[in-house]
């Protein structure tokens, strides 16, 4: 499963030049505030399209030039975005299975909510549960859909130290076991090089891959 | 005091019931449709819609009978087609009342829409979700509490509608006398017990319907707690 992506995005302050291609490893994408990490990951995910270019994964074309984009729908990929997102009127359960509708529970969404820890909370809404819980359930949701490319934006920053790296050791542990392609958004370094097995770093829309040896300094 | 006839209002909910849902139906769809398309002369459409709002009801009222009077041309099309009279019928008050409130019914579902987070939308398509039931099942409930208050509003102003209904409705005991039409008549005729009887009424219907509205806000936003 590989994913290849050479796109420009038009950004107000500079152009997202992107040039990208990973395989069934966990990518991080560093970079300052508004250098085009998240705009980068909306791109492969379809919520915004690139001026021109051209997206693939697997063999699937999200994106090229003269054709219209695959619509979100049909891409696969698994979005947990900064803030989780979780829609605040169904509980953890509706939540997870929203895109399953009218099936019972699939035998991997229940082996994902056991190995989350998160089968006690499935009737409860989402300001009924901790930062660390709601972290696991978007988790959970952007997985139970099997997509073919996970996408995390700043999927650790609001949690507290031991949440956090209980969350991480889960994240390689569900990548060990599904084998896609995971690309993860962080400001943190350390994050980075902890999670990680590439680091790519984005500078006012110019990317360029770091050695984890560079990173760790 | 003796009770007078009911039929007054009977009409006003039936006319205010029917107008409301045409207010939702057409303002649902056209808050949704101008918040997702960009088109030229979207400003000048929007315009018209809420045109009603600021022009006195007697405008509207005589906009109305040039378009569905005898001559005039929607009029003139559901006679001859349908054998249907707009004029001097319930009907007219029905179209009166859905022309004033549905301006009040898209505001409010366009600010409704509007404060729904895309990041929900989105979230929704990545689990390959259809435009349709994320509409159902995300947008709609999520922009409930704004529609809700679209509906009463809409309600209401269908309820008190006077102007255009008497324009186009005209004053017909049994037919298209609205309590707002028997208020006025009867105070005009002497009657005040009777107007009094309608005034209060119309007060009590308006205040429970504000009560409801915010004892069903208060409740629901107990209940989902928002991220």
């Amino acid at each position: 499963m590989v994913l290849k992506a050479e796109f420009t995005k038009r950004l107000p302050q500079f152009d997202l030049q992107a040039e990208f291609r990973m395989d069934r490893e966990i990518v991080a994408i560093v970079g300052p505030s508004g250098s085009g990490k998240t705009t980068f990951l909306n791109c492969l995910a379809g919520t915004v399209k690139p001026d021109s270019g051209r997206i693939e994964l697997g063999g699937r074309v999200f994106a090229e030039d003269g054709r219209k984009p695959l619509r979100i729908q049909e891409r696969r990929v698994g979005y947990l975005f900064q803030d989780y997102a979780l829609f605040p009127h169904m509980t953890v359960r509706e939540n997870i299975l929203f895109g399953l509708p009218g099936k019972p529970e699939p035998l991997h969404v229940k082996e994902l909510t056991e190995l989350l820890g998160i089968r006690p909370l499935m009737d409860k809404y989402p300001h009924e549960i901790s930062g660390g819980e709601k972290q696991r359930t978007a988790l959970a949701r952007a997985l139970a859909m099997k997509p073919e490319l996970l996408l995390l934006d700043e999927p650790f920053s609001a949690l507290d130290d031991e949440t956090r790296l209980r969350c991480r050791n889960e994240l390689m542990r569900i990548h060990r076991d599904w084998q896609i392609p995971v690309l993860m958004v962080t400001h943190s370094m350390d994050e980075a090089r902890r999670t990680a097995d590439r680091i790519v770093r984005i500078e006012k829309g110019r990317m360029a891959e770091l050695l984890i040896s560079e990173a760790s300094l | 005091m003796t009770v007078p006839d009911l039929s007054p209002l009977t009409l006003s909910l039936r006319v205010a019931l029917l107008s409301t849902v045409l207010a939702a139906v057409t303002g649902i769809a056209l808050a949704r449709f101008m918040g997702r398309r960009e088109f030229p002369g979207k400003s000048a459409a929007e315009a018209l819609i809420l045109l009603p709002l600021v022009l006195p009801p007697t405008v509207v009222g005589f906009g109305l009978i040039m378009l569905f009077g005898v001559n005039g041309p929607i009029g003139r099309l559901l006679e001859d087609w349908f054998g249907i009279r707009i004029v001097f019928t319930w009907v007219g008050a029905v179209i009166a009342s859905f022309i004033v409130s549905l301006p009040l019914m898209y505001q409010s579902v366009q600010a409704a829409f509007e404060k729904v987070d895309p990041r929900w939308e989105n979230v929704a398509r990545t689990m390959g979700v259809s435009e349709w039931r994320i509409f159902r099942k995300v947008t709609f409930p999520l922009a409930w509490p704004g529609i809700l208050a679209g509906l009463v509003l809409s309600f209401a102003r269908g309820l008190g509608e006077f102007g255009a209904t008497l324009m186009i409705a005209g004053f017909i005991p049994g037919e298209t006398v609205t309590i707002p039409l028997a208020i006025y008549f009867s105070y005009e005729a002497g009657r005040t017990g009777e107007a009094m009887f309608w005034v209060v009424l119309i007060t009590l219907l308006g205040l429970a319907a504000i009560t409801w509205l915010n004892g069903w806000r208060r409740k629901t936003s107990r209940r989902r707690g928002r991220e």
